[in-house]
């Protein structure tokens, strides 16, 4: 589990955008460093209080320089792909105007923030040279410097101007960026950890078992019909998933954890084959509909029915492609469980609804009647040794 | 092989009734004993048994149904039904180990059972089969296919689902013949289209057939012969070789049938 979360062992299927997301990764995580020396300095009026660490600050920032240009370059890559070459997993038909644009946010954020850095620290060292007070002389770094050339005419105080921009820039879209996480995609950068750490540890092929099935099951089987009526009059609840609510909380973990990025999708049969399936969709519609109800009981309160559900979303026709495979399971990077939730749902369109397909009912039919999903009789089930 | 002869299989009650207990049960499945194809696949995995001299018996008329299919296509009740009543069956005859040839009945054994109060020792058949090459109970000389060129197929069931990769591959090289892999493999395999209950009813609407994509990729190794270790797969690609009409060109079996041809069963 530390190797799929913090390694990202599952990206590596697919090596380009492995490498890129691992240095916008690592830039991410180590250039929080560099947010903290922002922080103190900001609040206690200091500047570059980390200098005294002498050479080892030198080297520090080195590495953020160069950790914050492949997170640039890699941004770039990303909006390339997303943008220009079109891939197609970042087109679906699930990718609406929002999902594409969020991404985007995300990305040229992220190229702004980490131009930030160079071109404060740029300036910095201009200052440094210029002997301006307030900025120590901690010396050059290695790809600041290249842009130094084009601000080394500036005067002092447009000099002071830059720097100081780009710092409150910086500190201040860090911050805005924290607060716009949790209402986008981007969200995976924390939910990741506890999404994969809290995901099915048993076999993919193993579904979950319904344990008020089998208690009905065993009253029927028992033949004890008395008890079996009163036990099932005080049944409640509804088999199968209709809405969020009856999903367990892994299932919307794993609608909030989804970064949108559809591998899954992309490895799906249904979906490669032109299917209206597609297992990312089927998590973006859990988040989407969870948010409306959580809107709802904002607004009106907890017992609000307005009359929708998933199947708002989800339309049967997706339900009935999947094959159950678990390409879509393998293939998260952050463990998702998309079968469950479809499974889920077909639970409650074949128990509550019957609405099967007429051919799935005729197999249900079958092994109920004969015991095996073609209509042969069990007294032939020896044929076989025969001819 | 011996397609026309009736075969000897020991049948559980007929053995409990003497008082004998045997080591393994095989469950046969629902394919095995009903799918025209695939009971060659059943006659061929059973001599193949009767040639290693393994103490088993077939449950007979008394199978039935795992559930699996029910499961997967939301009837939990009618799954649970016939879980329960599987697991009394197997129960009343002590069953400890089992043996399947059918992905899907495997998986719902060994990892669905257990909770519903069915605890046995479920053994694919690919593991069983590398387990007897292992302690050098099964043999290979026949050079039948040593011209042959095999590409094996991974059942959603066996890998993914379940994680056997390498079992089914060992016992193929068993067999000597040139092996090669088809672009999608293992953990990135595509499925055959017919698992989730999709083996009953006709695919939703798409650009095409998840099995003709998947005959497409094993038409782009260049083998002869597809090897397929499930009864739907083997529904499935068949379907497929015919659709791409290249029955002259290419053919469908199931590990066990090639071990037991390779064996001059």
């Amino acid at each position: 589990m530390l190797k799929v979360a913090i390694g990202q062992s599952k990206m590596v299927i697919r090596p380009v955008s492995a490498i890129m997301h691992i240095l916008v990764y690592v830039g991410f995580i180590i250039i929080n460093i560099e947010m903290l020396e922002i922080l103190i300095d900001g609040i206690f009026g200091t500047h570059r209080l980390f200098a005294f660490f002498g050479n080892i600050y030198n080297i520090l920032i080195s590495v953020f320089e160069f950790l914050a240009i492949g997170v640039i370059l890699a941004c770039i890559v990303f909006l390339i792909r997303r943008n220009i070459i079109r891939l197609k997993r970042f087109w679906n038909r699930e990718m609406t105007l929002w999902p594409r644009t969020d991404a985007n946010i995300i990305l040229i954020t992220e190229i702004l923030l980490m131009s930030a850095i160079l071109l404060m620290n740029a300036a910095d060292t201009l200052l440094q040279s210029h002997a301006a007070a307030h900025y120590v002389n901690v010396g050059n770094f290695p790809v600041s410097s290249v842009i130094k050339p084009v601000l080394a005419d500036l005067s002092v105080s447009n000099l002071i101007f830059i720097e100081r921009f780009c710092w409150w820039f910086h500190i201040v879209g860090v911050l805005a960026f924290l607060n716009y996480i949790p209402y986008s995609k981007h969200f995976h950068v924390f939910l990741a950890f506890p999404n994969v750490y809290y995901s099915k540890l048993k076999p993919k092929g193993e579904l979950y078992n319904m344990p008020s099935i089998t208690r009905e099951v065993k009253l029927l089987l028992s033949e004890n019909n008395e008890t079996a009526a009163e036990e099932e009059a005080a049944e409640e609840g509804t088999f199968g998933a209709k809405d969020v609510r009856d999903l367990t909380w892994k299932n919307l973990m794993d609608a909030y954890t989804c970064t949108e990025c559809g591998r899954c999708t992309s490895s799906c049969p249904a979906s490669i084959t032109g299917k209206k399936l597609s297992p990312r969709k089927i998590i973006m519609d859990t988040r989407d509909r969870l948010e409306i109800v959580g809107k709802n009981i904002n607004r009106k309160g907890k017992e609000l029915d307005d009359g929708q559900s998933l199947f708002n979303y989800i339309t049967h026709e997706e339900l009935w492609a999947c094959t159950t495979c678990n390409a879509c399971t393998q293939d998260c990077p952050v463990n998702i469980d998309h079968v469950s939730i479809i499974i889920d749902l077909r639970r409650y369109l074949v128990m509550e609804e019957a609405s099967a397909p007429g051919e799935l009912n005729s197999i249900f039919t079958n092994i109920e009647n004969n015991g095996a999903p073609w209509q042969f009789s069990p007294e032939d089930r020896l044929l076989w040794t025969k001819n | 092989m011996a397609s026309k002869e009736k075969i000897e299989v020991p049948v559980m009650a007929d053995l409990f009734a003497k008082g004998e207990k045997p080591e393994y049960l095989f469950w046969v499945g629902c394919a095995g004993a009903f799918d025209d194809r695939y009971k060659k696949v059943a006659r061929a995995f059973t001599l193949i048994l009767n040639h290693l001299k393994v103490n088993y018996a077939v449950l007979g008329t008394e199978e039935t149904c795992t559930g699996d299919p029910a499961r997967r296509a939301g009837n939990e009740m009618i799954f649970q039904m016939q879980a329960l009543t599987v697991i009394e069956i197997l129960n009343g005859y002590e069953v400890k180990n089992i043996i399947t040839i059918c992905p899907h009945c495997y998986n719902v054994f060994k990892n669905e059972y257990p909770e519903l109060g069915g605890n046995y020792n479920v053994i694919n058949y690919t593991k069983f089969l590398k387990q007897q090459i292992d302690s050098g109970n099964l043999k290979v000389k026949s050079e039948i296919f040593k011209d042959r060129k095999i590409t094996y197929h991974d059942p959603c069931y066996l890998g993914r689902c379940n994680d056997i990769y390498d079992a089914p591959r060992e016992v193929l090289d068993l067999i000597p013949s040139e092996k090669v892999e088809m672009k999608r493999n293992k953990s990135l395999a595509l499925c055959c289209g017919a698992g989730g209950g999709q083996m009953f009813k006709e695919a939703e609407k798409g650009d095409k057939e998840i099995f003709i994509e998947r005959t497409e990729d094993a038409l782009e190794t260049g083998a002869d012969i597809i090897a397929t270790a499930c009864p739907f797969c083997m529904t499935m690609l068949t379907d497929g070789i015919k659709y791409k009409n290249k029955e002259e060109e290419i053919e469908n079996y199931d590990i066990a049938e090639l071990i037991a041809i390779s064996l001059d069963l």
